[in-house]
């Protein structure tokens, strides 16, 4: 065990760091739950791209840097210390990006992937539908082969970044006699195919972001199909691992928060308000739950760099960043008494609004991704054996 | 940067485990609770044989010259079995604190003996009026006043104490202190002794971390075999959901440990804070194991004669021992918030 950085992996903190420092928006880019800032959020990461730094550990040939899981983490670190945006294509990169280069064919990862690196194409996920959400296997929307084309019948739901992408993910049912997790295939599906209407959602923040998406007779060429057909569950289940694991959430993002949460602790002690007395530990906790995350993180990454696999694993990692990121913004909103409610932009806010507006995010974290019950059932039953019935 | 054990570090751990598992069965920890001592010599010279009281004593006075990282690994293990011999005092801190202290005599004449499983030493806690193990010790490391001491058991006036956990041998100390049994005094007593301290709470935790193992096991054996409704009571997402939830506890606590067993190791600048991070962590995820277990089992958990509280006063005890976890999760917002001992973050180094 040797938790030292080496030389060269010092250098290439220092080199995005400095890339960092000299490109990251000086103004705060609006919510890329707004179309003003879906398409602000989409200049700042084709400049991520035009600098080498949107895809760092995805090859060259497909828009990355080719760098290591470890620079990666290196690189996030580097991303949250300048303050840069959040990644509006998330669901691309971090989702379906690497699922295309475990699966995809070598027409797909060329087609696919550097345009998702420099976010030209912005990904939706299709994930669940008003009667498979927990229940993943129960996918009713069909997918039936007719010449080169598939045409697609049904509904998804609660599809994140929807109203605005340009490309959907998803699972549909290609063999109409099939049942649970046979018959179903991945198919990426152009939103702008005749056929399709989405309808965006409003979400708790009050921002249409979200979407269901109706698909009648819409036709998508047999080329879009992902992995086997009728195998779509098994590359599903790897996509899931990506959203629940590693990839989604870096470190740094939580280790920020913790820092920002330190520092709102530390001003509301002086500025002389009522500060709960139990506030001083939760606080100390959350900032000691974001670097337990980091460590597991880089043990994790240190497991696959060795070239272990992670499978069910990743179930902890999303019971316990989704817990913490919500536990550390309600915290916060118990720092800020009163101005807790104000929203970002209100004159007597200043800048607090910014933590309602994370918590309000974060309540999302254990729904989404499967909720927090279907994590602790898969680490009951394939971790630890627990009996199913 | 590699947060991974290397291989021989990790069969070293197998090595410990499979030992513990044919000798330290639970039938020997509570046949151990009806002998007079509680402690087994045999027992802990053939510890002794396999290298574990000389982990971290230089080769040169017969150890085995590793480091907190590989005894990290074999903590696991003692918490696991649920072993009492006194591993913590004399192999994880008193062994360090003779080797760095200054005295070379003193080191000379006491390593050897400690890795030849032929002495035992207690050491008081700075946090505690309690010394673990002084009945069977031969030297004890006690404070009084700013000087550190190296007493012989003979010259100690010491009045055993029962604890909740019969595995556990409390006492409270008194002794005159004698130029002649001086190690230190001043900043040097008190760097020692917070080593001292730092050591024994990682120990700890490490224990704690294989308790909660043992505890998670037994909550996953139990629930697969006891059926009602007609089906095993683990198939119910009420009992599956809270041992998962410890399961989450402990494998994040395990990434504290690991990383605070790195900073003793290397004596890094956050040490002391990562230690009490590792001990705040690993205490809280043993003693959710101890209560969902507990839970778990139903009255069956309630009785003497079940296992299970074996396990469940171990982790208990240990959450006691080197800083209870009120004093650690103190000393971890005081870097936070106070400008005390420093409080690093894993990689991520925020903008000034």
């Amino acid at each position: 065990m040797d938790l030292k950085y080496t030389p060269e992996q010092e250098a290439f903190r220092k080199e995005a760091r400095a890339w960092l420092e000299a490109n990251v928006p000086s103004e705060k880019l609006a919510s890329f739950d707004t179309k003003e800032g879906f398409e602000q959020h989409r200049e700042w990461e084709k400049k991520l791209q035009a600098g080498g730094y949107a895809m760092v550990p995805w090859p060259v040939e497909y828009g990355g840097r080719g760098a290591n899981l470890l620079e990666w983490l290196i690189f996030e670190e580097e991303y949250y210390r300048a303050g840069a945006p959040g990644r509006v294509n998330q669901n691309g990169i971090f989702l379906l990006g690497p699922t295309i280069m475990d699966v995809g064919t070598p027409e797909q990862k060329a087609r696919f992937l550097p345009k998702m690196a420099s976010s030209e194409e912005v990904w939706a996920q299709g994930w669940s539908e008003p009667n498979a959400g927990s229940d993943m296997a129960n996918i009713q929307a069909t997918a039936i082969k007719d010449g080169d084309h598939f045409v697609i019948n049904g509904q998804k739901t609660w599809a994140s970044r929807g109203a605005f992408a340009h490309w959907l993910f998803g699972m549909f049912r290609s063999d109409p006699d099939s049942t649970r997790h046979k018959g179903l295939t991945f198919i990426l599906v152009p939103l702008d195919t005749p056929g399709i209407t989405v309808r965006p959602i409003e979400k708790l923040n009050n921002k249409k972001a979200f979407a269901e998406v109706f698909f009648d007779d819409a036709r998508v060429p047999v080329e879009y199909q992902l992995g086997e057909e009728g195998k779509g569950w098994d590359v599903a289940m790897a996509t899931a691992g990506f959203e629940r694991g590693l990839m989604l959430r870096s470190p740094a993002r939580f280790q920020d928060t913790a820092r920002k949460l330190v520092e709102l602790y530390k001003e509301t002690v002086a500025s002389g308000a009522y500060v709960a007395p139990e506030l001083r530990r939760t606080v100390a906790q959350c900032w000691m739950d974001a670097e337990a995350y980091a460590l597991n993180t880089y043990q994790t990454v240190a497991h696959l760099m060795g070239g272990g696999k992670i499978g069910a694993e990743a179930s902890l990692n999303k019971i316990f960043w989704s817990e913490l990121d919500t536990k550390m913004h309600e915290t916060a909103l118990k720092l800020l008494g009163h101005r807790a409610e104000l929203l970002p932009g209100s004159s007597a806010a200043g800048d607090v609004g910014e933590w309602l507006d994370g918590y309000i995010f974060a309540l999302a974290g254990p729904i989404y991704a499967g909720t927090n019950e279907i994590q602790r059932n898969i680490i009951a039953e394939r971790i630890l054996g627990m009996p199913r019935k | 940067m590699e947060f991974r054990f290397t291989e021989d570090q990790r069969l070293l751990q197998e090595t410990v485990r499979d030992f513990l598992a044919g000798e330290c069965t639970v039938d020997f920890v509570r046949g151990q609770w009806e002998t007079e001592t509680g402690r087994s010599p045999e027992f802990w010279a053939s510890l002794a044989e396999i290298g574990v009281p000389g982990l971290l004593i230089p080769e040169e006075h017969g150890g085995l010259g590793m480091t907190e990282i590989d005894l990290v690994l074999v903590m696991v293990e003692v918490g696991r079995a649920g072993l009492a011999e006194p591993v913590t005092p004399t192999a994880a801190v008193a062994a360090p604190l003779l080797r760095d202290c200054g005295n070379e005599a003193l080191a000379k004449e006491w390593l050897p003996k400690i890795a030849a499983g032929e002495a035992i030493v207690a050491v008081a806690q700075p946090t505690s009026p309690l010394v673990p193990e002084a009945e069977c010790a031969d030297l004890l490391i006690l404070r009084s006043g700013d000087g550190l001491y190296a007493v012989p058991a003979a010259d100690a006036r010491i009045t055993p104490q029962k604890s909740n956990d019969p595995s556990q041998k409390l006492a409270t100390v008194e002794f005159d202190p004698q130029p002649a049994q001086l190690i230190a005094s001043g900043a040097n007593a008190d760097r020692l002794e917070t080593a001292a301290l730092d050591r024994g709470a990682l120990a700890c935790a490490a224990q704690q971390l294989g308790a909660c193992e043992q505890l998670i096991q037994m909550s996953v054996d139990y629930t697969a075999e006891r059926k009602q409704f007609g089906v095993p009571i683990g198939s119910f997402q009420a009992v599956k959901h809270q041992v998962a939830d410890i399961k989450v506890a402990l494998e994040y606590a395990r990434s504290h440990v690991e990383r605070a067993a790195h900073s003793v190791a290397q004596d890094v600048e956050s040490r002391s804070v990562d230690v009490s991070m590792a001990k705040i962590s690993a205490g809280e995820a043993a003693l959710q194991g101890a209560s969902t277990s507990l839970q778990v089992h139903g009255a069956l958990g309630y009785t003497w004669e079940q296992d299970l509280h074996v396990w469940m006063r171990r982790a208990w005890t240990l959450d006691l021992a080197w800083g209870e976890t009120a004093w650690h999760r103190e000393r971890l917002a005081e870097a936070l918030f106070d400008g005390g001992p420093p409080a690093v973050s894993f990689g991520f180094e925020p903008a000034a």
